[in-house]
C-alpha cells in the first residue's frame, strides 16, 4: 500500500472520528425505545409471550440480506471503480453480516421449539437462511485465507458478486424443494396482516438494528484500516531493518558476531 | 520432549493463524452435513435416523481432506529435511504432527457436532453419543489419514489421490462409530462391543500410522 | 561450552557413489576434511554438488561407499551433528522472525545460543517479531543463517549459501564461516560463486 492510497482512508478515518459517538447515541436511544415498545406490545392470543422474540428475529433477518446487498455494491466499487475503501467495507461487513444471520438463526429455533417442537425445522426460510449463513462462512473463511487483502479483495468481490445472483436463484430452490417434500404440517408465522401494536415496535426495532449495524460496520472498517496501516508499516520496517544492517553491517556485524563467538 | 512438543506447538499455531486451514475443516464438515437433507429431502424422522450416519460421513471427509498438506507443507519448504535429520525419531515426529493436526482440525468436529446434531433431529442422547464415538474415532482417521499425506509426498502428489488411497483403509473405523451411535439410537446390540473395537482401531492407528508414515516419507526423499 | 579441538575431528568419504533416478551421478568420489577446515565443492550444473551434501546429511542413500565422522560426538549419528542450509529455508511465513528461529531452536535441542543474540549477528533483531512472511530473500537466508548460530553443531553443509545475500551479507557470513571454524567446526558448501573465506577446493564431475 502505498502512502497516496492511504490518503483518502486518512479522511474516512477523521470522519467516523467525529460521527461514530453520534451513531451510537443515536442507536443506544432507538433500541432502548424499541426494546420498551416491545416488552409493553400485547401477546399474541395464539403464540402467547413467544411472539415477542419477532422483535429480535425479523430485524436480524432483515439485516443478514441487507448485508450482503452491501456487500454486493462494495463488491463492485471494488471491481469497477477500484475505490480503495470498497474492500476495506466488504471485509468489514462479512463478520458483522454473518453474526446477524446466526442470531436469525438462533431466535428462529428458539421460536420454532415452542411452535414446532423441535429446534430446527427443514423450513423453507429457515434453510435459506442457514445457505446464507454458509455463504457468509466462506467468504470470511477466503478472507482469512490469503494473507495480501489487496489479493483477496479481486476474489472475494467475485464470490459475493456471483453470491448476489445466485441467492435469489437458491431462495427459489429450496422453495420447490420444500413445497416438493413439505406435507402443510408447518405453522406459517406472519403471514397475515400485522397488528398497528406489533408494527410499530417492529419498525423502531428495524431502525434501530440497522444503525447498529452501521455503527458496527464503520468501527470495523476503522479497525481494518488500521490494521492494514500496521501491517504496510511492518513491511517499511522489514525493508528498512534490512537497509540499516547494510549500511553499518562492516563494523557491527563483526562486532556482534564476535559477541557471539565469545558468549 | 521439548523438541516434540515444539513441533505439536507449531503446527497448531499455523494451523490457527491467517492462511491455516483449522476452521476450514470444521464449515466444510457444516456444508456436507447441510447438503445431506437436500438429497434425501426434509422428513424429520429419516434425518434422525441417517443422522449418525450423515455426521460421521462428513467428519470422514472434513478429516481427511484437511490432512493433504500436513507433511507436503513442510517438504516445499525444506523444513522436513530438518526434522528427518534431527535427533527426534522421524516416527515420533511424524506423530506429534498427526496429534496437533487432531487437535486444530480434528477436535472442532467433535465440538460442531451438537450444533449439526440440531439439524438433523437427534435428541441429547443421539447426539452425545455421535460425539463419543467421534471422539474416540477420529484419532485413527487422523493416523490412517496421515500414511496418505506421507505417500502424496513421496508421489508429489496430493488431493484426490490421496483420498482414494485412504478412504478404503477408514472403513473399519466408519463401520464400528456408525454401528456404536446406531446402538445408542435404535439398538438392539449393545453400545459396548462396537465402541471398543473403535477405541482399538484407534489404538492400533497411533501404533501403526507413525511407523508407515515415517517409512514412507524417508523412501520419498530426494 | 565445549569447544572442539582443532584436528581431531575429520570428516571423509570413500567410494561414495550416488544414483539418482537410475542416472550416476558420480562414482568412488573420495574425500576427506578435518576440524577447522572449509571445503568448498565446486562443478557444474548437475555434476552432484547438492547430491554430496544430501548424502552427507543421510537425506540420500548412498549407492556405494561410505561417509563417516571420526572423532565427533559417539553417541549421535553424522546427520545430527550437521546443518544442513538447502535452497529452501526452512521459515514459515505465518510465523514471526523470533518464533520461527526459537522452534527449530526447541526442536533441533543440544547446545544453544540466546535467540536474540543470533539474530543480532545476521542483522535481523530490528525485525524480530515481523512475520517471516515479510522478509525479503535475501533476509530469510539471514533469519537460516541464525538457525546455525543458535543450535550448535560441528558441520555444516551449506548449499549455495551466499545465494540471495548482498555484499554486506556475504561479509558478514564470511564473519560467522570464519569463528565457526576457529571454533574447531567444519564446513562443507556447494558453490559457485568464492565462497569468501580461504577454503580448499573439491572438484566433483570432470571439469568445469
Amino acid at each position: 500500500m502505498s502512502l497516496i492510497d492511504l490518503a483518502n482512508p486518512t479522511r474516512f478515518l477523521a470522519l467516523t472520528a467525529r460521527v461514530l459517538p453520534w451513531l451510537a447515541a443515536a442507536t443506544v436511544i432507538m433500541l432502548a425505545i424499541g426494546l420498551y415498545q416491545s416488552a409493553n406490545a400485547p401477546d399474541d392470543y395464539q403464540q402467547g409471550a413467544t411472539v415477542k422474540i419477532m422483535f429480535i428475529h425479523v430485524p436480524n433477518a432483515w439485516l443478514s440480506m441487507f448485508v450482503w446487498a452491501v456487500m454486493s455494491i462494495a463488491s463492485l466499487g471494488t471491481l469497477v471503480w477500484r475505490h480503495p475503501l470498497a474492500d476495506v467495507a466488504a471485509k468489514a461487513a462479512a463478520p458483522i453480516g454473518a453474526a446477524f444471520t446466526f442470531l436469525a438463526l438462533l431466535t428462529g429455533s428458539l421460536w420454532g421449539r415452542p411452535m414446532w417442537g423441535t429446534y430446527w425445522e427443514w423450513d423453507a426460510r429457515l434453510t435459506s437462511v442457514l445457505i446464507l449463513f454458509l455463504m457468509y462462512l466462506g467468504l470470511m473463511a477466503l478472507w482469512r485465507a490469503v494473507d495480501d487483502p489487496s489479493r483477496a479483495a479481486r476474489a472475494a468481490a467475485v464470490l459475493t458478486l456471483v453470491g448476489a445472483i445466485n441467492l435469489p436463484i437458491i431462495k427459489f430452490s429450496v422453495d420447490w424443494w420444500n413445497t416438493l417434500h413439505q406435507p402443510a404440517s408447518v405453522m406459517r408465522i406472519g403471514g397475515s396482516a400485522l397488528d398497528k401494536s406489533f408494527l410499530i415496535p417492529l419498525l423502531v426495532m428495524a431502525i434501530a438494528f440497522t444503525l447498529l449495524f452501521v455503527t458496527l460496520h464503520l468501527a470495523a472498517m476503522r479497525n481494518e484500516i488500521l490494521r492494514r496501516r500496521v501491517r504496510s508499516l511492518q513491511m517499511m520496517q522489514a525493508s528498512r531493518a534490512a537497509f540499516s544492517s547494510e549500511a553499518g553491517s562492516g563494523s557491527r556485524g563483526q562486532n556482534a558476531s564476535n559477541e557471539v563467538g565469545a558468549a | 520432549m521439548t523438541a516434540l512438543s515444539a513441533l505439536i506447538r507449531r503446527d497448531i499455531r499455523i494451523a490457527l493463524r491467517v492462511g491455516g486451514g483449522a476452521l476450514i475443516g470444521v464449515l466444510f464438515f457444516l456444508t456436507v452435513v447441510v447438503l445431506m437433507p437436500f438429497a434425501v429431502g426434509p422428513d424429520l424422522a429419516l434425518l434422525s435416523r441417517l443422522g449418525p450416519a450423515i455426521l460421521w460421513l462428513g467428519a470422514l471427509l472434513a478429516s481427511l481432506l484437511t490432512l493433504d498438506r500436513l507433511f507436503m507443507a513442510d517438504h516445499e519448504d525444506g523444513s522436513l529435511d530438518l526434522i528427518t535429520m534431527s535427533q527426534t525419531p522421524l516416527e515420533l515426529a511424524c506423530a506429534a504432527k498427526a496429534l496437533a493436526h487432531w487437535l486444530a482440525a480434528g477436535l472442532p468436529l467433535i465440538v460442531a457436532t451438537p450444533v449439526l446434531g440440531l439439524l438433523l433431529n437427534l435428541d441429547m442422547v443421539a447426539t452425545s453419543a455421535v460425539a463419543l464415538t467421534l471422539l474416540a474415532g477420529t484419532p485413527a482417521l487422523t493416523f490412517t489419514g496421515m500414511i496418505g499425506a506421507a505417500l502424496a509426498v513421496t508421489l508429489h502428489r496430493g488431493g484426490l489421490l490421496m483420498a482414494v488411497l485412504v478412504l478404503p483403509l477408514s472403513i473399519p473405523v466408519l463401520i464400528f462409530g456408525v454401528a456404536a451411535s446406531q446402538a445408542v439410537i435404535v439398538g438392539p446390540m449393545t453400545f459396548g462391543a462396537p465402541f471398543s473395537i473403535l477405541c482399538a482401531l484407534s489404538l492400533v492407528s497411533l501404533v501403526v500410522g507413525p511407523f508407515a508414515a515415517a517409512a514412507s516419507l524417508r523412501h520419498g526423499l530426494d | 561450552m565445549s569447544d572442539l579441538k582443532r584436528g581431531e575431528m575429520q570428516l571423509s568419504g570413500r567410494g561414495v557413489t550416488c544414483v539418482r533416478g537410475g542416472r550416476e551421478v558420480f562414482a568412488g568420489l573420495d574425500f576427506a576434511a578435518v576440524a577447522g577446515e572449509a571445503v568448498a565443492v565446486v562443478g557444474r550444473n548437475g555434476s552432484g554438488k547438492t547430491s554430496l551434501l544430501r548424502l552427507i546429511a543421510g537425506l540420500l542413500v548412498p549407492a556405494g561407499g561410505r561417509i563417516a565422522l571420526e572423532g565427533g560426538d559417539t553417541e549421535l549419528t553424522l546427520p545430527e551433528q550437521c546443518h544442513y542450509l538447502g535452497h529452501r529455508d526452512a521459515l514459515k511465513p505465518a510465523l514471526s522472525v523470533a518464533e520461527n528461529l526459537t522452534f527449530w531452536a526447541d526442536f533441533l535441542g543440544g547446545e544453544r545460543l540466546d535467540a536474540a543474540k543470533s539474530l543480532a549477528a545476521v542483522g535481523l533483531d530490528h525485525a524480530t517479531h515481523l512475520p517471516a512472511g515479510f522478509l525479503s530473500a535475501g533476509q530469510r537466508r539471514r533469519l537460516s543463517l541464525a538457525r546455525l548460530l543458535t543450535v550448535r553443531r560441528p558441520v555444516w553443509l551449506l548449499d549455495e549459501p551466499t545465494n540471495a545475500l548482498d555484499v554486506a551479507g556475504q561479509d558478514m557470513f564470511g564473519g560467522l564461516m570464519r569463528e565457526h571454524l576457529a571454533r574447531g567446526g567444519l564446513i562443507i558448501a556447494a558453490t559457485h560463486a568464492p565462497l569468501g573465506i580461504e577454503s580448499r577446493e573439491l572438484r566433483i564431475g570432470g571439469a568445469a
